[in-house]
């Protein structure tokens, strides 16, 4: 029986750089299920939210600890950044990547490999360099990527930023296909259709605090704050 | 990236196996004359033995006896030589063969040293003209000969102008630099007729005794370093003194002229 | 102007004839300065990657060195690297002195800090692209300098390319460390000195024109056999 990576505790979890305070503090428990949308406008602090709870920012106070020790709890969760961080290789070799560096053998890998590329529809591309994809099929290949290793939780930044219609549909169908699944998914997003859409529970972010949090879709029903309210209205937040 | 290693392995190579060796120092001089191309061919053939030409100036070859870096050397200065066979770095010195210095320069002869009686005589009137003159300045057994014939003229190039150049390098490239200004210069015989950029330079005088320059064999002491190669430098000693050599350094011309007289005692 | 021409046609003679003293030494002078160069980019290499990923606190000075190194004057090393192998010195007793061996370590020294410094700062440039996603996926600091050299290949080779540059072209050092001795340590470069000295330009320059042809053709060979002009390909 393998202890499960959730429930994850940020307790006094802050983030200042150059005299500037991007985050915090933050007291939250992210719980074992659920599709978390962090909502909140530009510079609000989602990213730094996201790479402090991934570990890829250095916390000023504070601390995040997970129901497994911390050198094992980066390698239950998956990233996937708002801009794709495609390495200079062929499609497969970028999907492959994180099953070969666990040392898998190479009839495994490919058998991961082709299923996801199925999935994604990038069979075709498979031999391809990835840096030649257009923005939306790089984005699938970066969540493909992350759902390799089926994560217990996904962690993603903004995925559809920049993306055509066509593209953010097929993300949004895999992203609720590993909700179903079971993994906990945390992500952050501009959308307000989006973040309808998949929700289960809302948080959001403003300078850097978190002014509300709760399940959706009564947290959109019934704003409690009012920087909240004006943000579903639509105003802009200064 | 397979392929890639495969071809620089391949291009690597590996080195052949080496019949005897040693290595001896020898002069720019000596090896600018062309007459070590002539005798290494021979020695292998006789003796089976490569010997390896480190070619060198005087004071450079007499450092590398003194470190153990070669086994023998063979230059052309005798006060040096009979230094370094008196403080234990040599075993003892054999004369092998001389040949003489000449004085070259342009062939307008600003300082008309080709009516000079003796060799001091002009290296006085290069030194009252003020004439353009090229010296080694290599501390070799070249340079060593050029300084003590201006001693001998009462003379001290520490106080000449700036005709009096001073280039540090060895037989050739001396010479080139004294064809690429049409200045004087004191050269062995040897490397003046092997030399190929001749320009307007041309041997103005020569035949004084006091130019005459003899090479010697010295041995180095294994007493001092274990490691050398005694016994290839005993054969060589013995091949050198020998009647082939005495051929092969009598008979060698350039252009019919005879460079090298064989003066070893056998 | 004659003297160029008379060295392309002395050039054109000794390859065309096949002279044999001309293959010995080009044979020689490529066996001399890849060796250096493969032992140089074992060093480099890593060491250049290392360096673009690992953070400590003498780093900035560490680089200011590493920059500064490829400013050696080539004949200082070959005269410091004979004086430590001569006799006299520390490592006589291996006899390397006047080896081609001599000559490849001679060269090792010169070319490494330019191939590391090549090597640092493209690795710098993908580290920063990369760094992010190869921290979320847990990799180990080995597996990263691994990813990093295979997938910037293409700097790596103008890296060792430009070392194996400088190598072939270098006489100062060799000329110093290997004596340029016939049949045993005589190069292209070591030869055309030598040529030059005797006066004789024409056969200088030919073998100038044939260290130049050199140069290229193992550059064109290397780009041709890691395929890195194929389209869309590293």
């Amino acid at each position: 029986m393998v202890t499960p990576l959730l429930p994850a505790h940020m307790r006094d979890v802050s983030v200042t750089r150059r005299g500037k305070r991007l985050l915090g503090p933050v007291d939250l428990t992210l719980g074992k299920t659920g599709f978390t949308i962090l909502l909140g406008p530009n510079g609000a602090g989602k990213t730094t939210f996201l790479k402090a709870l991934h570990g890829l920012e250095r916390l000023s106070t504070g601390a995040v600890t997970w129901a497994v020790p911390d050198d094992l709890a980066r390698m239950r969760q998956a990233y996937v950044f708002q801009s794709p961080v495609m390495l200079r290789r062929s499609v497969r070799a970028n999907l492959g990547y994180p099953l070969a560096i666990l040392g898998q053998p190479k009839a495994q890998v490919n058998k991961a490999v082709e299923a996801w590329a199925a999935r994604i529809g990038l069979t075709p591309a498979l031999d391809r360099p990835a840096t030649g994809l257009s923005g939306g099929e790089k984005q699938k290949l970066a969540l493909a990527r992350a759902l390799i290793r089926t994560p217990e939780m996904l962690l993603l930044d903004e995925p559809c930023a920049n993306l055509d219609g066509r593209s953010v549909k097929d993300i949004e169908a895999l992203l609720q296909s590993a909700h179903q699944s079971g993994t906990r998914i945390v992500m952050a997003t501009h959308d307000l259709g989006q973040a309808r859409r998949l929700a289960t529970e809302i948080l959001f972010l403003f300078k850097g605090r978190i002014h509300e949090a709760g399940p959706a879709p009564d947290a959109f029903d019934a704003p409690q704050t009012p920087e909240f309210k004006s943000f579903l209205n639509g105003d802009i937040l200064i | 990236m397979k392929s890639l290693i495969t071809a620089l392995v391949l291009a690597l190579g590996t080195t052949a196996a080496q019949a005897e060796t040693m290595k001896m120092a020898v002069t720019t001089s000596f090896n600018n004359s062309g007459l070590s191309d002539v005798l290494l061919p021979a020695i292998k053939e006789d003796l089976d033995l490569d010997v390896q030409l480190l070619i060198v100036g005087t004071g450079q070859a007499l450092r590398l006896g003194e470190a153990g870096d070669v086994d023998a050397i063979l230059v052309h200065s005798k006060k040096a030589e009979e230094a370094f066979v008196a403080d234990g770095y040599g075993t003892h010195r054999r004369e092998i063969m001389y040949n003489d210095f000449v004085l070259i320069g342009p062939n307008d002869d600003p300082a008309a040293i080709k009516d000079a009686e003796a060799a001091k005589d002009a290296l006085v009137k290069i030194e009252a003209a003020e004439a353009p003159f090229v010296s080694r300045g290599d501390d070799s057994g070249t340079h060593k000969k050029e300084l003590s014939l201006w001693a001998g003229a009462d003379l001290d190039p520490a106080t000449f102008g700036e005709w009096y150049k001073a280039v540090g390098a060895g037989m050739g490239a001396s010479l080139n630099t004294a064809a690429g200004m049409g200045a004087y210069i004191m050269s062995d015989r040897a490397s003046w007729l092997n030399f190929d950029n001749k320009a307007d330079l041309a041997i103005l005088f020569a035949g004084d005794p006091v130019l005459f320059n003899q090479y010697a064999y010295i041995p180095v002491n294994p007493e001092k370093h274990a490691h050398v190669n005694k016994d290839a430098a005993a054969q060589l000693e013995d091949w050198l003194v020998g009647d082939r050599a005495k051929d092969l350094i009598d008979s060698y011309t350039i252009n019919g002229e005879k460079l090298f007289t064989f003066n070893a005692e056998q | 102007m004659n003297d160029i021409w008379a060295g392309l046609s002395s050039a054109f003679w000794l390859v065309v004839t096949g002279d044999p003293d001309l293959i010995e030494i080009t044979l020689r002078s490529l066996q001399v300065s890849l060796t250096a160069l493969v032992i140089a980019s074992a060093i480099a290499l890593p060491f250049g990657t290392w360096l673009a990923i690992r953070r400590f606190r003498f780093r900035r000075t560490a680089i200011a060195v590493l920059n500064s190194l490829m400013g050696l004057p080539p004949v200082v090393v070959g005269l410091i690297v004979y004086l430590l192998l001569s006799r006299a010195g520390p490592f006589g007793v291996l006899g390397l002195l006047f080896t081609p061996t001599a000559m490849i370590i001679a060269q090792v020294i010169i070319i490494t800090p330019l191939i590391a410094s090549i090597t640092h700062q493209a690795m710098r440039d993908l580290w920063a692209e990369y760094h992010d996603l190869l921290i979320s996926l847990n990799t180990t600091p080995t597996r990263r300098i691994l990813t990093l050299i295979s997938d910037g290949r293409r700097a790596l080779l103008t890296a060792a390319l430009a070392g194996f540059g400088r190598a072939i072209g270098e006489v100062g050092a060799i000329m110093i460390v290997g004596g340029n001795i016939d049949h045993a340590t005589r190069v292209l470069t070591t030869a055309i000195a030598l040529e030059t000295g005797k006066g004789d330009f024409a056969l200088a320059l030919g073998l100038g024109f044939v260290l130049i042809a050199l140069a290229l053709s193992v550059n064109l060979i290397i780009h041709a056999l890691s395929r890195t002009e194929r389209e869309g390909r590293w």
